[in-house]
């Protein structure tokens, strides 16, 4: 009795997900709930654990791979059988097949290069590929292709493999019909049917493809919805290198480009004295570590927005351009850009116009380690209704940040500086936080903005709004 | 498992050292993956080097030197009857030729860090193969090839012994017995049968269908039926050998009720995968029928870390099939989008004429009653072939009515082997007869034969 288990419905609208890591082999027993496998979704990297116990029939995915939801993951046999059974001899040795997930003694007698590196890591490790209908599919051999080879070179039908294009959906422009090179590029920038399960190397990249075994990135068009025009040959200018982009990189430029596309943004600037604010964050600073609580002017922010959006619920909303209608969200969870080393990730805090600020301080600085750590979880990552991005640390005196998308606006802001303000006649040293908001001039004018935005520079500037006073 | 074996752990293990393992293994070590290769004699090359197609072209080529001596006569040269001493010929073969290219091999083995194991390799499970004889060890594998190859087929009821040769034991030459009995019209039986005859043996072939080389198309192989029948005591077709008895003098075989005596006999009816034994039933990898190892496009098996190529995975059994598939395997376990995807496996009759042909056959369309369009140039119209003084062979183009796209080629007369390349190129690329034509082929050459006859569809 084989059961196979297929990619579970990750939520919101997520439809497939990257393979990681495969963490089990095939003909492994494992537990109910035992970690299965590591993928990477648009929004986090989550391990999936095992819905049953059993044994690891087949394993139908490896990593770099794309899963859509539904698709078969791995196949459960029962835990006694299937597969060759060891013998009386074999039983006490390493080679039983139906080992547990202890740790594989790897016994090396004479050959000293013992690999340390599990399988989905190491850059030698060979695909563990198999995919069963396509082996079904070709075990029919003699069963007549469809109609037929198609008419193209051989390096020109190696192309197509390599970038995961159906040949018999391309169509050929070149004599009698044979498709070319271009036709195949062609073919992926207009979004040719592309086998998911195809990988490989750009075959332009000679240097990739003579690097030992390294495991090939999956290449793919991005899903941005406009065509972009073919590049030039950079070649005749210089020597050039193609990088896979990670499954983060395309999702933040599939994201980022549909957003830019679809919205037209609009930002307008302003600056909150927060001389007092930082007065209380560090005059409290002590006082929240005690409490392992680090204080910082974001959770502060994060305190302002809600307040003003809930006076400007217009920009706590999402547009559904095809109903015709905005969707005015009845809660405030928002989104804080965090950079890590694998890309910007925007973690949501949930429920903040429901917080005292030190609250949301605290959840702060969990969520945010959760990210860097890799190991936010879906729920972590979704449901926002508005984004700050606070890219003070890194300097600068302001940014346009673009909207994360369905999201109506974005509130941005840079380092404060300490600057001469003139007060009640006097020019007095004042803290400035350049802030700006980016909104859908689909959803408000300028001048609602301009409310908005003076409706979080008010709270910023006067902290006993803020504090609940 | 034995107390006190080795048992080591490699990326892959590549069964039989034939063309389709070396291949497999070659690449495989280009790629960075650690490759050991079992084989039963402990060295590369395989039935093609050891026993099949480089001894065969060997004997060949000295045949092909007596019929270019007797031929010279035509033109007024008389070289005298020829004398053909065994020892150096088997010498020659064997060293300058067989030793020379397995050294080779050997050499870019050790290049690429191949290792070569000797023994006989078994599968214990789908993650082990046991060794068995010289060097006994276990090895462990992530990935494992078949590429166990074939040995000629027997014939029920006909054991073989010292005078009844299969095709291993003819390349040997042993000796040159003055009436030999070919039993098979296939390639093995033609090529064999032409140096025995041009050694000087009285060949009597015979085939159980009513053609040579069956499966060909006939206007190729009329080419070589002429020669045969020159060149040969007797072809008899539709013939079946009902008895084949060694005797004290000899061998003698009842051929339509009649018996007849031979000082050999050779027996070519072809060749049957060697995948008994392998311990596949120990692994997913699913076997047909005939034992032939299934596979799919990229050379992989029923269970996922099993791959076969070669003559061990099917028809045609040809080398060169084999390596590519060799490498196409390799770049599959290395997680490369590799797939056999080629239209076109050339075949080559290395016989006086020789018989080539790629892709799309007459037979072939004829049977699945496929439109075609054939144009046809013969060697009479050839100028180079009239100053070898050979103008027996013909060159044919197998076309698709509709678009003009080359499907097929086949070629009869001596350089055939050579001349197909070109062909299979054309077809393989999805090239137009007219891509054939409007090219400029060396004047005079027998490769103009292929633009003569794509010509010949662009009049009128």
């Amino acid at each position: 009795m084989s059961r196979p288990f297929v990619l579970p419905d990750l939520g919101e609208g997520l439809t497939e997900a990257e393979i990681v890591k495969v963490l089990v082999r095939e003909g492994d027993v494992i537990a109910e709930d035992a970690p299965l496998l590591e993928v990477e979704t648009d929004k986090a990297t989550v391990e999936i654990p095992s819905p049953m116990s059993g044994r690891v029939e087949k394993i139908h995915v490896e990593p770099h791979q794309t899963v859509k939801v539904g698709q078969v993951l791995v196949t459960f046999g029962e835990a006694a059988s299937g597969a060759t059974k060891p013998t009386g001899k074999q039983a006490a040795d390493t080679l039983d097949p139906t080992r547990t997930l202890a740790p594989e003694p790897r016994t090396t007698v004479q050959g000293t290069r013992a690999r340390q590196a599990p399988a989905a890591e190491s850059p030698r490790a060979p695909a563990r590929s198999f995919e069963p209908a396509e082996a079904r599919a070709a075990v029919d051999v003699g069963a007549p292709a469809r109609s037929g080879p198609v008419p193209a070179t051989p390096s020109t039908r190696r192309l197509s493999r390599e970038l995961g294009v159906d040949l018999h959906a391309v169509r050929g422009t070149g004599p009698a019909g044979r498709v070319t090179d271009d036709d195949v590029r062609a073919a992926v920038a207009g979004g040719a049917p592309a086998r998911a399960q195809a990988r490989g190397v750009p075959r332009t990249d000679r240097a990739a493809q003579l690097e030992p075994a390294a495991t090939p990135a999956p290449a793919k068009p991005l899903a941005t919805h406009v065509t972009e025009p073919p590049l030039p040959n950079f070649e005749q200018w210089g020597p050039v290198e193609r990088q896979p982009l990670s499954h983060l990189r395309r999702t933040i430029a599939e994201r980022m480009t549909l957003s830019a596309t679809v919205i037209p943004h609009v930002t307008h600037f302003d600056r909150a004295d927060i001389t007092e604010l930082d007065a209380i964050v560090q005059r409290n600073l002590e006082s929240a570590r005690a409490r392992g609580v680090t204080l910082t002017l974001t959770a502060f922010l994060l305190r302002a927005a809600a307040l003003a959006l809930a006076e400007h619920p217009t920009f706590n909303a999402a547009l559904d351009a095809a109903a015709g209608q905005l969707i005015v969200k009845r809660y405030v969870h928002l989104g804080v850009a965090v950079a890590t080393g694998r890309g910007l990730i925007v973690p949501v805090l949930r429920d903040v116009d429901k917080k005292p600020v030190i609250e949301l301080a605290r959840e702060l600085g969990a969520l945010a380690q959760r990210v860097r750590d890799g190991k936010a979880t879906l729920d972590d990552l979704r449901g926002g209704t508005f984004t700050i991005t606070n890219i003070g640390a890194l300097g600068g005196t302001g940014a346009i940040p673009i909207i994360n998308y369905p999201e109506v606006a974005i509130l941005g802001v840079a380092r404060a500086r300490q600057e001469p303000v003139v007060r009640d006649g006097r020019i007095e040293p004042r803290l400035l936080l350049p802030v700006s908001l980016t909104f859908d001039h689909r959803v408000a004018d300028g001048a609602d903005g301009a409310r908005f935005a003076a409706a979080i520079v008010r709270r910023l500037e006067r902290p006993e709004l803020l504090l609940g006073l | 498992m034995v107390m006190g074996d080795l048992v080591r752990d490699v990326d892959v293990v590549v069964i039989g050292g034939g063309p389709g393992g070396y291949s497999a293994a070659f690449r495989c070590a280009e790629l960075g993956l650690e490759t050991v290769v079992v084989d039963s004699g402990k060295r590369l090359g395989g039935a093609c080097l050891f026993e099949g197609c480089i001894p065969s072209k060997a004997l060949l080529h000295v045949a092909a030197v007596l019929g270019e001596a007797e031929r010279a006569k035509e033109f007024g040269v008389d070289f005298g009857p020829a004398r053909v001493s065994l020892d150096p010929l088997r010498k020659w073969k064997t060293e300058r030729v067989i030793g020379k290219l397995a050294r080779g091999l050997a050499s870019v083995a050790k290049a690429k860090g191949v290792e070569v194991v000797g023994g006989r390799g078994v599968f214990e499970d789908a993650r082990t193969i046991r060794v068995e004889g010289d060097e006994p060890q276990a090895l462990k594998f992530r990935h494992a090839i078949v590429a166990t190859g074939s040995a000629p087929s027997r014939l029920r009821g006909i054991e073989p012994s010292e005078r009844v040769m299969d095709s291993t034991a003819a390349l040997e030459v042993p000796e040159i017995p003055e009436r030999l009995l070919v039993v098979g019209g296939g390639y093995i039986g033609l090529e064999l049968g032409q140096v025995y005859a041009a050694l000087g043996s009285a060949v009597t072939l015979v085939e159980m269908t009513d053609g040579l080389l069956p499966g060909a198309d006939r206007d190729l192989v009329q080419w070589l039926g002429r020669r045969v029948d020159k060149q040969f005591a007797a072809v008899r077709l539709n013939a079946r050998i009902e008895a084949l008895r060694e005797t004290a003098s000899g061998v003698e075989a009842t051929i339509a009720g009649a018996a007849t005596t031979f000082d050999r006999a050779l027996l070519a009816v072809g060749r049957r995968p060697l995948t008994d034994g392998l311990g596949l039933d120990k692994t997913r990898a699913k076997q047909d029928a005939r034992g032939f190892v299934q596979i799919d496009a990229r050379c992989a098996t029923a269970d996922p870390r099993l791959f076969a190529v070669g003559d061990a995975t099917g028809e045609p059994m040809l080398a060169h099939r084999a390596m590519r598939q060799g490498k196409v395997a390799a770049e599959a376990i290395a997680g490369r989008p590799a797939a056999f995807d080629n239209t076109v496996v050339p075949a080559v009759v290395f016989t006086d004429p020789e018989i080539a042909w790629c892709g799309l056959t007459e037979t072939q369309a004829a049977a699945e009653g496929r439109a075609i369009r054939v144009a046809r140039f013969g060697w009479a119209a050839s100028g180079r072939a009239a100053t070898l003084g050979r103008s027996d062979g013909v060159t044919k183009l197998v076309v698709d009515p509709e678009s003009g796209r080359l499907l097929g080629a086949g070629i009869a007369g001596p350089g055939a082997g050579e001349l197909i390349a070109e062909a299979a190129l054309a077809v393989e690329a999805a090239l137009l007869a007219e891509d054939l034509a409007l090219t400029i082929h060396t004047h005079p050459t027998l490769s103009e034969t292929l633009m003569e006859a794509a010509e010949t569809l662009l009049r009128g």
